[in-house]
């Protein structure tokens, strides 16, 4: 493989299929993104983006999908260890389910989320009378959708990791004098805290730019409720392309930063583990 | 055997958090979601499937998911077979640009597309002059189920091939086969598993698209309504019996799909093991 012509056949062939469908469906979209976007004045894209409606929109998106992403990374923990690590009944039937919110139509789970969610629906009620707490159409509705949509991330990151970690360095901590949250914080952890991060990015990244399940629940009220994607859907819906334009660079600048920061963190903990061993 | 004990009771802490958990957020909403589709009795519900507009827009989801399918069966076995079987520049580059797809935004992912093919783009005139329309109409919808759902089948089998390694085609290739000879005896029997599974979850995510072909579509009742856009039609028409209905057909398949996986997995298990 690593001399530069293979013997195998079909190079050509499947260079040629490759980049065609790659440049239709991806490449081009993307260059018109980007001529677009330089013909932009910068004093016109300032002013959009920094618009107040705008700046709400992204703190509204980043901070709900920041907590949905933290409650999916202690979630997903639990799940994918008691995955790997116990016998249960319906333990098949949890592996299965968990996939559901790549299954389920966004929009579906949206609007089940929703009715559920209301003052009056079957769970919200309960959180009204007896908290007095609103979940559908509020920021705490959002952060229910976008936990609903990241469920999945960690969990399958974390769980293969996991079913690798031999048991061994396990029993010599125990036999060493480790107690299980010793064991787990110095010889488990380490191990899959990779994975647990390139979950939580994935997770966190996927949230930003969610739209379908969110619209619904979120009520989209300016300042209070309203998701990015949906501030670029409504000027979309207005024929303003260079403001969507604009908004949509931020945000693809901040979907450029978490990924980013992914590659840096799991650079500094790929490095750290192979050092130690 | 001190720890075993410890863990019993971690154990079914955990297993009941998790049972509680998923319980309220993926099992209630699909619960909720039969139970309001049949409020107004079977009648009603097979009343609210079988409407003229609900059967075109679920014909419309089914043309723009085997559109995507196909266009990504093919991207997805010819980009992985590039990637796993030769050594050339700029291969990092492609598999960024190939997953891509996925970590945009869907609604950027619709906006791209209005910046390529609408009326402000270069483009127009000459599709224009064809004829041709794409954005809020039947081809805009195909292309952003497609793009949202791009990487799904080159990302099942790259893993695959690289697994397999390139012995057995170079062995092929040296005893005089041709590529499609090589493809269809040697590589096809072992990607079969794991393309399958990829067109299964390409399906589950091109019929449920709904930002990017929200943007895409002209929103024309029973011209270029998807079924989960037909859903937020009639649910913001406040006919929630009928959103639901709608609704339920989309859950039945989230749940084939679901147990299709399992079944696929089981299976593709199986044969690894025997080949072991």
């Amino acid at each position: 493989m690593n001399n530069r012509r293979s013997v195998i056949p079909g190079f050509g062939i499947s260079l040629g299929i490759t980049i065609t469908i790659l440049s239709i469906v991806v490449l081009i979209p993307l260059c018109s993104l980007v001529v677009f976007s330089a013909k932009l004045s910068l004093s016109e894209f300032v002013y959009t983006v920094t618009r107040p409606r705008i700046l709400s929109g992204y703190f509204v998106s980043i901070s709900t999908a920041f907590i949905a992403s933290v409650v999916n990374v202690v979630m997903g923990l639990i799940l994918a260890w008691i995955l790997v690590r116990y016998d249960f009944k319906g333990k098949r039937f949890i592996d299965g389910i968990i996939e559901l919110p790549f299954a389920l139509p966004t929009a579906v789970a949206g609007i089940s989320l929703t009715h559920l969610t209301t003052t009056n629906g079957w769970v919200g009620q309960i959180f009204y009378k007896l908290f007095g707490i609103k979940i559908a159409y509020t920021r705490i509705g959002i952060t229910v959708a976008l936990i609903f949509i990241g469920i999945p991330f960690v969990v399958r990151s974390v769980q293969p990791v996991l079913e690798k970690i031999d048991i061994q360095y396990e029993e010599a901590a125990f036999i060493l004098g480790a107690d299980s949250r010793t064991t787990f914080r110095k010889v488990i952890f380490p191990e899959i805290l990779p994975a647990i991060i390139s979950g939580f990015t994935l997770a966190f990244a996927r949230s930003i730019g969610e739209y379908g399940s969110v619209v619904f629940i979120a009520g989209n009220t300016p300042y209070e409720t309203e998701i990015a994607p949906l501030l670029i859907m409504s000027e979309l819906q207005e024929y303003d392309y260079s403001a969507a334009t604009s908004i949509a660079l931020v945000m693809l600048g901040i979907s450029v930063i978490i990924l980013s920061i992914n590659a840096v963190a799991q650079g500094i903990v790929s490095k750290r583990v192979n050092g130690k061993a | 055997m001190e720890l075993r004990k410890e863990n019993k009771v971690l154990k079914y802490v955990l297993v009941t958090i998790s049972f509680i958990f998923l319980g309220v957020f993926l099992i209630l909403p699909l619960i909720y979601i039969v139970i309001t589709a049949l409020k107004d009795g079977i009648a009603g519900y097979v009343n609210a499937v079988s409407d003229e507009y609900a059967i075109k827009a679920a014909l419309l989801t089914i043309k723009a998911t085997v559109f995507a399918v196909i266009v990504n069966t093919i991207f997805g076995i010819s980009a992985a077979w590039l990637i796993t079987k030769y050594a050339f520049k700029g291969k990092k580059i492609l598999s960024t640009f190939i997953d891509l797809p996925v970590t945009v935004s869907p609604i950027i992912a619709g906006l791209i597309y209005v910046l390529t093919f609408g009326r402000q783009s270069s483009l127009y005139p000459i599709l224009d002059s064809y004829g041709i329309q794409i954005i809020f109409a039947v081809p805009g919808i195909v292309l952003a189920t497609i793009f949202v759902t791009f990487p799904f089948i080159s990302r099942e089998l790259i893993p695959v091939l690289t697994a397999q390694g390139s012995d057995e085609e170079e062995a092929a290739a040296l005893m005089g086969a041709g590529t499609a000879k090589i493809f269809r005896k040697v590589t096809f029997p072992h990607i079969k598993w794991a393309l399958l599974y990829g067109i299964v979850l390409c399906t589950a995510r091109a019929m449920g698209e709904f930002g990017a072909v929200s943007v895409l579509s002209g929103h024309l009742r029973g011209k270029t309504n998807t079924l989960p856009l037909y859903i937020e039609l009639l649910y913001q028409g406040y006919d929630f019996t009928g959103a639901f209905a709608a609704s339920s057909i989309l859950v039945v398949l989230a749940i084939v799909v679901l147990i299709l996986r399992l079944v696929i997995e089981k299976r593709g298990q199986k044969e690894l093991d025997l080949n072991k």
